[in-house]
């Protein structure tokens, strides 16, 4: 396939225009601005502050040595525990108890325990974040909640720290890159596809520090839970914001400063995946298929939504994965869970032969659960494919949709799921199903 | 409040590394709740095996585009200092990482075509005020990007901790 389907057509255009970008807007606002120019620093107020288990006890423990005694703002602050649930070690465990103490000294209410569920679903399901607001958190795929319309990027524990103590951060204001979707999603092709063929044509270089807004006739195609998938993977573009914008604004504002604007054809996209090691070398799926494979991963905040999870029953019922092949589903929340067992999706995925874990990250960043051995192949419906990513620097790791995932773990090898899919008949495609209740 | 003026300017032996070296590859993340000991052993294990055991304080990694790309672990830019490295020089870098180095008080400047230029090994000044990275043996000088003032006092600080401390000690007072 060729690239003409996303056309470059703004690239340079710098228009001194009196609109700004969302990321612009939500910045002056911040910062008690009328207006920010690209390239300025501004020392602005945060609206949300999110830590996992991975960097809470970090953050507080910092604040308890430094002599912070309260928080700016303690109501403002979230902590999910997610990323090493149920503890796998004592030294996770003794992380996570000195995290627990400290959550209660600092006063902070908003903590979802082990099991609630992946910390950037929870904040969404919980009402955490809302249109138009700044939101930081200790995890680099914090840009998901661009998909309700808000800034939102990943920092470090230090900065963390600095933000829970005084409320404020600098940020630096980010050029923006408009996305223009038009036309409607084929038969077997998901909004997992749609972001894994953007790494492909942006790679992780051009976005580099930028705010990436997403308009057009079609953008009103994609659901929440669709949105939450693109928005999550934009930070591997190494964008700041990954940006929905609210309302009836299908339309990116003509007028603002976009540096470059892609067009995106959805009726062309055809199935992708990321090979390894890196999460910008994608392929149409035809290129891979028959790669063998170890095992199969469905879950992480990309892709761990009911919807996904629907999607992959849908493919997997009645039938058993292949020999020699081992399937790890992870839901991505305790609601995704219960509905997906109140649908009989998780008895489906049990009796094709699955591994259906708790909610919470899983194996998807390598911390525990279904590491990889040297020489082993997985394909994951997660969101990087870096060497040493789930286990060991000489494993391969495949990324791609959660139909693509279960059709392959049918197969036993990387699978294009539009042909298992085609033998099936009523299966859901295009978007994925509304994350509401899951 | 101590002033560090190693932030300054910096020569070293330079440690040379490709494009788009990850936090993974930095902090691999199955060492997560190691001992800090065990974890400095990991360093870059995945890019170059030697380099955690033969780096030496004062040295400076150089890297391709895209330095430090991944997630937000701190961890990455504090093993390097953790292991003596004074500064990290790449053609660019990812966000997260850049804005953590400066926390934590570790040197990130981005120098556009460096690593095409430099040898493993080379000894490099890093001049961070003028915005100027040198070869010194091969007399060669490129411009590198300058670090805002805000971030420089960071820097000066010896980063954000101490910045902390001292709100912690008005915190004190107040109460
Ligand atoms: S599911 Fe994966 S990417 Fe998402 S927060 Fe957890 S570890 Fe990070």
């Amino acid at each position: 396939m060729s690239y003409t389907d996303i056309k470059d057509v703004s690239k340079s255009r710098v228009a001194e225009s009196a609109q700004q970008t969302v990321a612009e807007e939500i910045l002056a606002r911040a910062s008690g601005r009328n207006r920010v120019n690209p390239g300025e620093h501004v020392v602005a107020e945060v609206d949300a502050m999110m830590m996992h288990d991975i960097f809470a006890a970090d953050v507080l423990s910092m604040l308890q040595r430094t002599g912070i005694r309260r928080l700016n703002n303690p109501s403002k602050a979230t902590v999910v525990f997610d990323h090493m649930v149920p503890s796998p070690s004592v030294s996770s465990s003794s992380h996570q108890a000195k995290a627990r103490e400290l959550i209660r000294y600092y006063g902070i209410d908003a903590f979802f325990e082990i099991g609630t569920g992946i910390c950037h679903q929870v904040m969404v399901e919980e009402n955490r974040v809302s249109p138009g607001q700044l939101v930081v958190g200790t995890d680099s795929h914090t840009t998901t909640y661009g998909a309700l319309g808000v800034a939102s990027t990943g920092i470090g524990s230090t900065e963390m720290a600095y933000a829970l103590a005084t409320g404020k951060l600098w940020f630096r204001v980010p050029e923006s890159i408009a996305i223009v979707l038009e036309g409607e999603f084929q038969f077997g092709v998901t909004a997992k596809d749609l972001i894994l063929k953007l790494m492909k044509v942006i790679g992780s270089s051009e976005a580099q520090y930028c705010s990436v807004e997403f308009g057009g006739p079609s953008v009103g195609n994609l659901d929440l839970a669709d949105r939450m998938t693109v928005a999550n993977m934009g930070v591997e573009m190494g964008a700041k914001f990954t940006i929905f914008p609210q309302g009836p604004l299908t339309t990116l504002k003509r007028d603002a400063r976009y540096i470059a604007s892609h067009v995106v054809s959805l009726d062309k996209l055809v199935p992708q995946i990321a090979v390894p090691h890196h999460v910008e070398n994608v392929v149409d799926v035809n290129e891979v298929v028959g790669v063998p494979l170890d095992q199969v991963f469905i879950g992480s905040c990309t892709n761990g939504r009911l919807g996904d999870l629907r999607l992959a029953a849908d493919v997997l019922r009645g039938k058993h994965i292949a020999k020699g092949i081992r399937l790890i589903v992870t839901p991505a929340s305790a609601n995704v869970m219960a509905a997906a067992a109140r649908e009989g999706i998780i008895e489906d995925l049990v009796k094709a032969g699955a591994y259906v874990g708790g909610p919470g990250c899983g194996p998807c960043f390598g911390g525990h659960m279904g590491l990889l051995a040297p020489g082993e192949r997985c394909l994951g419906t997660h969101n990087r494919n870096f060497r040493g990513r789930m286990g060991s620097g000489d494993a391969e790791i495949y990324l791609g949709s959660p139909l693509t995932a279960a059709a392959s773990a049918l197969a036993g090898a990387i699978a294009d799921p539009r042909e298992i899919l085609d033998g099936l008949g009523s299966v859901h495609t295009g978007t994925t199903m509304s994350s509401s209740g899951g | 409040m101590a002033m560090n003026d190693n932030v300054t300017k910096i020569l070293g032996r330079a440690w040379l590394f490709g494009p788009d070296i990850s936090t993974d590859m930095l902090s691999p993340g199955q060492y997560v709740h190691h001992p800090p000991e065990e974890r400095l052993k990991h360093v870059l294990e995945s890019a170059r095996p030697e380099f955690a055991s033969q780096v030496r304080p004062g040295e400076i990694v150089v890297g391709g585009p895209n330095f430090g790309c991944g997630s937000s672990r701190e961890s990455a830019p504090q093993h390097l200092k953790d292991l003596g490295v004074a500064a990290v020089v790449a053609d660019s870098f990812a966000r997260i990482f850049a804005r953590n180095a400066i926390a934590i008080g570790l040197v990130a400047i981005a120098c556009p075509t460096l690593s095409e230029v430099v040898e493993d090994g080379d000894i490099i000044e890093v001049d961070v005020i003028a915005g100027r990275v040198s070869i010194l043996d091969r007399n060669i000088t490129l411009d590198a990007d300058s670090i805002p003032e805000p971030m420089m006092d960071v820097l000066r600080l010896g980063g954000i901790e101490p910045m902390l401390a001292l709100i912690g000690a008005e915190q004190a007072q107040d109460k």
